[in-house]
């Protein structure tokens, strides 16, 4: 499979994929930070990660319209205020949410999932009601557009670039809040054992309430970066769901350094059989070995010690 | 514990049966009936669920999978019977099926050799579910992995199958499935008597089915996978190969799935990628839900009332459809875990029991929700 190609076409493709494979790797860690707070820290899996994504990119849809409708002058500057949206809509119906529908279910997680999975149909359909059935773009600002040239053959996008660089900003941000902040100690200590944090006097129903808030804020920033790379649609949350529960669960559901790991793992292995391979057979392969190896390590990859 | 079955349970599937066999086919014209033939294939998992999920706590998520490979069992025998040499003159290739012509296959593939015998055929559609689920639950189950990580790997696995199937085109049919299947060992699955036949196959198959896991609940196996599933530690450190029981009601449940399956490539005349992927396979968890999980009767009538509120919801008003059926799904979980089952134990059994001049049926206490 590597006949008819040089040696330095060779070094520019594997370049070019490599970094297709980050973009692709900051994306899966967008999607996956929320849901690693939710599912990992709160043990709720929530089904309806991906309309919650979806929503933020709705989000950024609107705004940019507003935008273009308003203040024209200020487009180059949409996208900041957009995610700033989306993170509050989200996350304020992710709080709403889980006032209304998760609280009562912390005891049974498999039904939590049941729930989530009703709640994101009621959510794709609100979605189809409201935006219609056909899928929506943002246009994008100048400054955005266009691709940096390293070398002859080897060029980068600047969108691509963005959402890395949000990426990081995003994880080390996440980072900070989980172990460096006093929200963040709470978090932990209601995670480790509810009861005892309770009796010490964190508000554990506050907390709850805040991690999946911000758990959905963030998926709602990552639908937002979405809509940079490509188009949304009313179901497009679906097509999210598996991919981002398998990098979660793989790099250990409640180490966050895990989920990171295992996001660049899946991308990178995704995005380079992507070349010699049709797109869905190497889809299919990712993640036929990501199972494999679950099975080996049922925990994931990074296991949290804990005593239960 | 000797088998011994009660004749309550008795009495439910005589009602049940009773419905199925006399009512229902008096009532309804053919078009209707077969669909309620082919709600009563979904009604195969269901049964298979409660066992699975309700009784033994493992919620699977890849249903749609087993109900799947059974239906393509069955789907690739009809499909190389209704393509003759004589009836596919036209291609450049006579005697394989057309999408395999029509995507440049000379020959058929050899994993579709076997499937020209009906033997085999029928066996397949339960034994290739059961050893697919044989393979994926030996190895997750001795590996102590359960609960929410099985649901989630065996969605995996339910997107995962619906890519390879819609990938591979000239061995699948891709998204289109099989279709155009004619005959059953030359008989015309067509016609509208072969569906009125096919339909009562399927109801004996069901019944048949239902007694069978009554059976396997009321026998020391369904005791000790309802404490597996209270209590897994208790009884692994009792003596008992925790995983071996799981792994033999989820292959159960698995080779059921595939039963019904093949019951509806027959009677509604194809199969495609859209019975397997996650969003059937969740849509089957919820038939069992609403029927309540730990009810086998019940699956049944929650298979026939949601499919029913989705055929005339989604006819009259298709937009409210979502919203009614994930309306539902949080109703279930939140209002009555036990479903339709609960409903009928807590509200119409004591009234009923009054009624006849009995003192109420036995005090059940509902079972607390399985996890």
């Amino acid at each position: 499979m590597f006949m008819g190609y040089s040696l330095g076409e060779l070094g520019s493709i594997f370049a070019m994929q490599a970094f297709a494979g980050l973009i692709l790797f900051s994306v899966f860690v967008l999607m996956s930070l929320g849901l690693a707070i939710i599912f990992g820290q709160m043990g709720v899996i929530n089904m309806a990660h991906g309309e919650f994504m979806i929503l933020g990119a709705y989000m950024t849809y609107l705004t940019s319209q507003l935008f273009q409708a308003y203040a024209p002058g200020l487009y180059g500057i949409y996208f900041f205020v957009a995610m700033a949206v989306a993170f509050v809509v989200s996350g304020g119906l992710g709080m709403l949410v889980e006032w209304g529908l998760i609280r009562f279910l912390y005891k049974r997680p498999l039904d939590t999932l049941l729930a989530t999975w009703g709640l994101s149909l009621i959510m794709q359909q609100a979605f189809r009601s409201i935006f219609g059935a056909r899928e929506v773009g943002v246009e994008l600002p100048e400054w955005m557009m266009g691709s940096l040239a390293v070398t002859d053959t080897i060029e980068v996008q600047i969108n691509g670039l963005f959402v890395m660089g949000l990426t990081t900003l995003i994880a080390v941000a996440v980072y900070l809040l989980m172990f460096r902040s006093r929200w963040g100690l709470q978090v932990r200590a209601v995670v480790l054992n509810r009861t005892m944090a309770g009796a010490v006097g964190i508000s554990t129903e506050r907390v709850d309430r805040m991690t999946f808030g911000i758990g959905c804020g963030i998926a709602g920033v990552a639908g937002s970066a979405f809509t940079m790379i490509g188009s949304t649609g009313p179901t497009a949350g679906q097509l999210y769901i598996v991919d981002t529960f398998l990098v979660v669960v793989f790099g250990g559901a409640a180490s966050l350094a895990g989920t990171i790991a295992s996001a660049f793992t899946i991308s990178q292995a995704q995005s380079t059989m992507e070349f010699f391979m049709s797109g869905s057979m190497a889809k299919v392969l990712t993640l036929l070995v990501v199972v494999g190896i679950l099975m080996l390590r049922p925990e994931g990859l990074f296991v949290l010690k804990v005593r239960r | 514990m000797s088998f011994s079955l009660r004749s309550k349970d008795l009495l439910g599937v005589l009602l049940l049966a009773v419905l199925l066999v006399v009512v229902l086919p008096l009532v309804l014209e053919p078009f209707r009936l077969n669909m309620v033939g082919k709600y009563l294939t979904y009604a195969f998992v269901a049964v298979g669920l409660v066992l699975c999920w309700g009784n033994a706590g493992i919620l699977s998520l890849g249903q749609g999978v087993f109900f799947g490979l059974g239906g393509y069992c069955m789907a690739m025998y009809l499909k190389l019977e209704a393509s003759t040499p004589e009836a596919t003159k036209i291609q450049s290739t006579p005697g394989i099926p057309d999408f395999m012509d029509w995507n440049q296959l000379t020959s058929l593939p050899f994993f579709w050799v076997p499937f020209k015998s009906l033997g085999f055929s029928v066996i397949a559609v339960m034994l290739v579910p059961a050893v697919f689920a044989l393979v994926l639950a030996f190895a997750l189950f001795k590996r102590r992995v359960g609960g929410v990580y099985f649901a989630i790997i065996t969605q995996a696995l339910a997107a995962i199958m619906s890519i390879l199937i819609i990938g591979q085109q000239g061995y699948t049919g891709g998204v289109n499935g099989i279709t155009d299947l004619r005959t059953l060992h030359g008989w015309d699955i067509r016609t509208d008597s072969a569906k009125f036949i096919l339909y009562f196959v399927n109801v004996g198959l069901l019944i048949g089915v239902i007694l069978l896991c009554q059976f396997v609940q009321r026998s020391k196996l369904g005791r000790i996978l309802v404490a597996m599933r209270d209590k897994e530690d208790r009884v692994r450190f009792s003596g008992y190969d925790v995983a071996s029981f799981k792994i033999f009601v989820f292959c159960f449940a698995a080779a059921l799935a595939g039963i019904g399956g093949a019951m509806f490539t027959l009677q509604v005349g194809f199969m495609s990628p859209s019975f397997v992927g996650i969003t059937p396979s969740i849509e089957m968890v919820i038939y069992t839900a609403v029927g309540g999980r730990l009810s086998l009767l019940g699956a049944v009538y929650g298979t026939l009332l949601v499919n029913w509120a989705k055929t005339s919801f989604s006819e009259s008003f298709p937009e409210l459809w979502l919203f009614g059926l994930g309306g539902l799904f949080i109703a279930v979980v939140l209002l009555f875990p036990n479903g339709l089952a609960g409903l009928y134990r807590t509200y119409v059994e004591p009234r009923l029991g009054a009624l006849l001049g009995r003192k109420g049926a036995e005090p059940k206490a509902a079972p607390a929700p399985a996890e």
